[in-house]
């Protein structure tokens, strides 16, 4: 597994205080993971941080899970 | 035992404190134990209050309208340890009759009043969502509900301050991050003191508690909207007048 993969993934178990095991990279922030649309904010703002980029709210938009936002920093970051 | 209302360890912004109210606030915050950051655009006043002060006192002088100042008041307030508690307390008066008003005088104040104190709440919101705490007081009118000829702006301003605490008290209540309006009456400040003792006493017979306010009374109205034990007051106005107006 990719690097940008793992630090994702451990953003999102920060976050949102899920079980690792459940944050696959199919899983849905909000249907799987049980995040708000707050939380989904939060997610973007720490990806930016993390990966050092900005991701506009119309790219933020289309990552719903966590595999958009692996892929999506995969290509920007 | 910390006893009521202890800010100990935490650290507050407050905007416009080289003025009277925004200087009483800052002592009454700081009485509490809090770290005060003292925003305003004249050092001297500044300075001078925090050295009456002493310790735990920082001055940081910005013209919040700027663009930047939110941010590097809020990254000097987290190099303190974290911002816990803005007060948005800076604003200006431009009266006119609207007839007269200049676009620059609409302008200028909504810039100062409204846009500003946006700014900065929102500035200040990364770091007390990720702590899961905050408290944000905005320093409204009570034009802002009443309406004043001659402050077509201000009442304006002070009205879209309060519609944004909702707004923004609504999206960041499960946070633990509070926001709220103070929504003073008349205070006896250098704006008042220039009133001749007829206007003086023209404005006092409107308010029942038949006094103008005092700077410290709008502090404790603050204080209180800034401590932990108001943590489940939200997107509220505490109108502090003297009763001039219920609302």
């Amino acid at each position: 597994m990719s690097d940008i993969a793992e630090r994702v993934k451990k953003i999102v178990v920060e976050h949102l205080g899920v079980d690792e095991a459940k944050v696959t990279e199919n899983a849905s922030f909000v249907d799987d993971l049980g995040a708000d649309s707050l939380d989904t904010v939060e997610l973007v703002m720490a990806f930016e941080e993390e990966f050092g980029c900005e991701i506009p709210d119309d790219a933020a938009e289309k990552i719903l899970t966590v595999k958009d936002a692996i892929n999506y920093i995969q290509e920007h970051g | 035992m910390a006893g009521a209302f202890d800010l100990d360890g935490q650290v507050a912004v407050v905007t416009g404190a080289s003025g009277g109210i925004g200087g009483a606030i800052a002592r009454s915050l700081h009485a509490q134990g809090a770290t005060v950051v003292l925003t305003g655009r004249r050092r001297e006043a500044l300075d001078a209050l925090a050295a009456e002060l002493g310790e735990r006192a920082h001055v940081v002088v910005a013209d919040t309208t700027e663009e930047g100042a939110a941010e590097k008041i809020v990254a000097e307030a987290e190099k303190l340890g974290s911002l816990d508690i803005l007060v948005n307390n800076a604003g200006i008066t431009r009266d006119t009759l609207a007839m007269r008003m200049k676009d620059a005088d609409w302008a200028g104040v909504i810039d100062t009043n409204l846009t500003a104190c946006f700014r900065l709440a929102r500035a200040s919101l990364k770091g007390m969502m990720k702590r899961r705490h905050g408290r944000i007081i905005n320093i409204t009118s009570i034009v802002g509900v009443t309406g004043n000829a001659g402050q077509t702006n201000y009442a304006a301003a002070k009205a879209g301050l309060i519609g944004m605490s909702k707004a923004m008290a609504a999206e960041i209540a499960a946070r633990g991050i509070t926001v709220n309006c103070v929504a003073p009456g008349f205070v006896a400040t250098a704006m008042t003191d220039a009133l001749d003792e007829k206007q003086r006493d023209a404005l006092t017979q409107r308010i029942p508690a038949g006094r103008l306010g005092k700077p410290e009374d709008v502090a404790a109205a603050c204080l209180y909207l800034a401590s932990r034990e108001a943590g489940w007051v939200t997107g509220q106005t505490l109108h502090v007048n003297g009763g001039m107006a219920m609302i």
